[in-house]
């Protein structure tokens, strides 16, 4: 069977995939969709859903869009999630790789690492990292990549632990690979699904993160995003329930849609293991 | 004997992590622009360079890094924290009188996702492809998608400014007098909606983790064996199955305490809970470094002895673990 067709067998990965494609078209699409800046206010202050038909999601106190508002958001969570995910990973393999590859003193010194970062509350710890460097999408994204690689290097050390001692890892050493060589063209291709497993549900991981910092005011000033909607509307919960439902809404199904794709990737790389998570 | 020299591994390891945590963060908020001496200089209308070198002079901030650190680290040995540049308290006063809020609000947590979690995992893995089953498993996919703090508002929306059922915020009436039981009755009353919203991401992990690991121990061959003796369905789950299959999620539960630390600032923040949580934020707020130091080390502290007592009863809960060392 076709990697796609093990994949579409998973009916709620397909809604996942759909629902995703949707998100990622609508933010890249947002400038189009909304070319009035969602700071703007474009209509009468506080229009609930079904007063104008020009304002499906309503407007704020200020007369802005919540549509235009939810559009532009989706830039910034897809944006953080994709690339603060790519830096973990990236951290997350270089340790992973050099410890499960090297083992002993080495291993033993990069593992106590990873505890360590395991046990500071990460949530705590990126929100400390982010008022230090001050909020902006640089420092967000590098602090949720600073507090999320552990399980990558716990996964990956794994990995390349048990595959170091196969044949044609052994086979590859004899021929006279260099270690790096080695672990990048022998462990690293054999090791990639759970890896890229792992990452999909991180990407999830760092949307809700990402969202949680800019409900507290911790996001970047410059740019709309879910989380800062939601921390504004609070204030005006009573009077304009619409202003944090719909943007709350929109990091559910995001989220809900990510994780979905992320089962059914494990489901349709990992064939031997269906059914042994129900 | 074992046991002692493990106790003695683990609390040496345990030590060195909080030592570490405080080093780290000591660290991290020394290299944060914005000076904390000319923020308060700022706010009491004094900004002149004068005036700044001496707040700088009072609070040690003149003196080398290394040495700041030394101070700080000598002071906590003794149960020092420092003083709050802010309110000219000591940190440890101010924790103090956080912390009971926090560790019930954590605790009631904590309590209320795992019994919640487990049950539900138990009866979607009895009832396996059943309405109930899916009807379980589809809310867990979405309260593991969904934001505490969006949880947190829907949940003030609905029970308190529409249904008027429970209090939208802080941990008691305020000007009652109540003492006793009415006074417990009615933190109780204001606790309902912060566990429940904190408890529900937590809920949705545990009901997962327990169906996956019902299902994996239910096809264990010891269990067929029970079952082909005549052993009824209900009781093979009970003592069989649930027994092996809880192990990974009190393993899993006991590593999450930091997690719900993260989930307490959530927490705290929308429902005006007077804990360390919001402590934190504030500090972090007002640049009141001593202050957001203390929390770190409290918090990290309490985090390494959860986990450290979840490592001494796994031993003792699962004597296999003790016999394979």
């Amino acid at each position: 069977m076709t990697f796609f067709k093990r994949y579409a067998q998973n009916y709620g990965a397909l809604i996942g995939l759909a629902i995703l494609v949707i998100v990622a078209v609508v933010a890249l699409t947002a400038p189009l969709l909304f070319p009035v800046s969602p700071w703007q206010s474009v209509g009468d202050p506080l229009l609930s859903p079904s007063e104008n038909p020009a304002f499906p999601f309503g407007t704020d106190m200020l007369g802005r869009d919540i549509a235009a508002g939810l559009a532009y958001g989706a830039r910034v969570s897809l944006l953080i999630g994709i690339v603060s995910t790519a830096v973990a990973v990236v951290i997350g393999v270089s340790i992973g790789a050099l410890a499960g590859f090297y083992g002993g003193r080495i291993d033993d010194i990069l593992m106590r690492f990873t505890e360590f970062f395991q046990t500071i509350p990460a949530f705590a710890m990126a929100i400390v990292l982010v008022a230090i460097f001050n909020p902006n999408i640089v420092s967000i994204t590098l602090a949720i990549a600073v507090v999320s690689w552990p399980p990558v290097a716990r996964l990956v050390r794994g990995e390349f632990l048990s595959l170091r001692s196969r044949e044609f890892v052994q086979a590859a050493v004899v021929i006279g690979q260099s270690g790096p060589r080695i672990m990048f063209t022998q462990i690293l291709p054999n090791a990639i699904s759970p890896i890229i497993v792992t990452a999909s549900l991180m990407v999830a991981t760092a949307i809700l993160t990402e969202s949680s910092l800019s409900f507290l005011g911790l996001g970047d000033r410059n740019m709309m995003s879910w989380g800062f909607m939601i921390g504004a509307a609070r204030t005006m919960l009573r009077e304009a329930w619409w202003m944090s439902f719909f943007p709350g809404v929109a990091i559910l199904l995001t989220v809900l849609a990510i994780n979905l794709i992320g089962e059914g990737l494990n489901d349709a790389m990992n064939p031997h293991l269906r059914g042994r998570k129900g | 004997m074992k046991t002692l020299d493990f106790l003695f591994q683990r609390l040496l390891k345990a030590i060195l992590v909080v030592l570490g945590v405080v080093i780290l963060n000591f660290m991290l908020i020394h290299m944060a622009p914005g000076d904390p001496a000319s923020v308060l200089a700022g706010e009491a209308g004094a900004g002149d360079a004068k005036y700044i070198a001496q707040l700088r002079a009072q609070f040690g901030l003149d003196q080398p890094l290394y040495w700041q650190l030394w101070t700080y680290l000598q002071g906590v040995l003794t149960g020092d924290l420092g003083f709050s540049y802010r309110n000219q308290v000591p940190v440890m006063t101010l924790i103090l009188e956080r912390l009971p809020a926090t560790l019930l609000l954590t605790g009631c947590a904590f309590v209320f996702s795992l019994v919640l979690g487990i049950a539900l995992g138990v009866i979607a893995a009895y009832k396996r492809g059943s309405i109930a089953d899916s009807l379980v498993m589809t809310s867990a996919l979405v309260f593991y998608a969904t934001p505490l703090f969006w949880i947190a508002l829907m949940a003030v929306l609905v029970f308190s400014l529409h249904l008027d059922w429970l209090p939208p915020f802080d941990m008691e009436s305020i000007g009652t007098g109540y003492t006793g039981w009415a006074r417990a009755a009615d933190i109780a009353h204001h606790l309902v909606l912060p566990t429940v919203t904190l408890g529900l991401f937590f809920t949705a992990v545990y009901t997962r983790l327990t169906r996956a690991s019902m299902l994996e121990v239910m096809a264990l061959d010891f269990v067929k064996t029970a079952r082909a003796k005549g052993v009824p369905k209900a009781q093979v789950i009970r003592r069989h199955v649930l027994r092996n299959a809880i192990l990974p999620v009190f393993t899993f539960a006991s590593m999450q305490a930091g997690q719900l630390v993260g989930g307490a600032v959530l927490t705290e923040t929308v429902f005006a809970w007077p804990g360390i949580g919001r402590l934190m934020f504030d500090a972090l707020l007002q640049r009141d470094y001593p202050v957001l130091l203390g929390v770190f080390l409290v918090t990290a502290a309490v985090v390494v002895i959860v986990n450290l007592i979840a490592d001494l009863m796994y031993r003792f809960v699962d004597p296999r673990i003790e016999a394979a060392n």
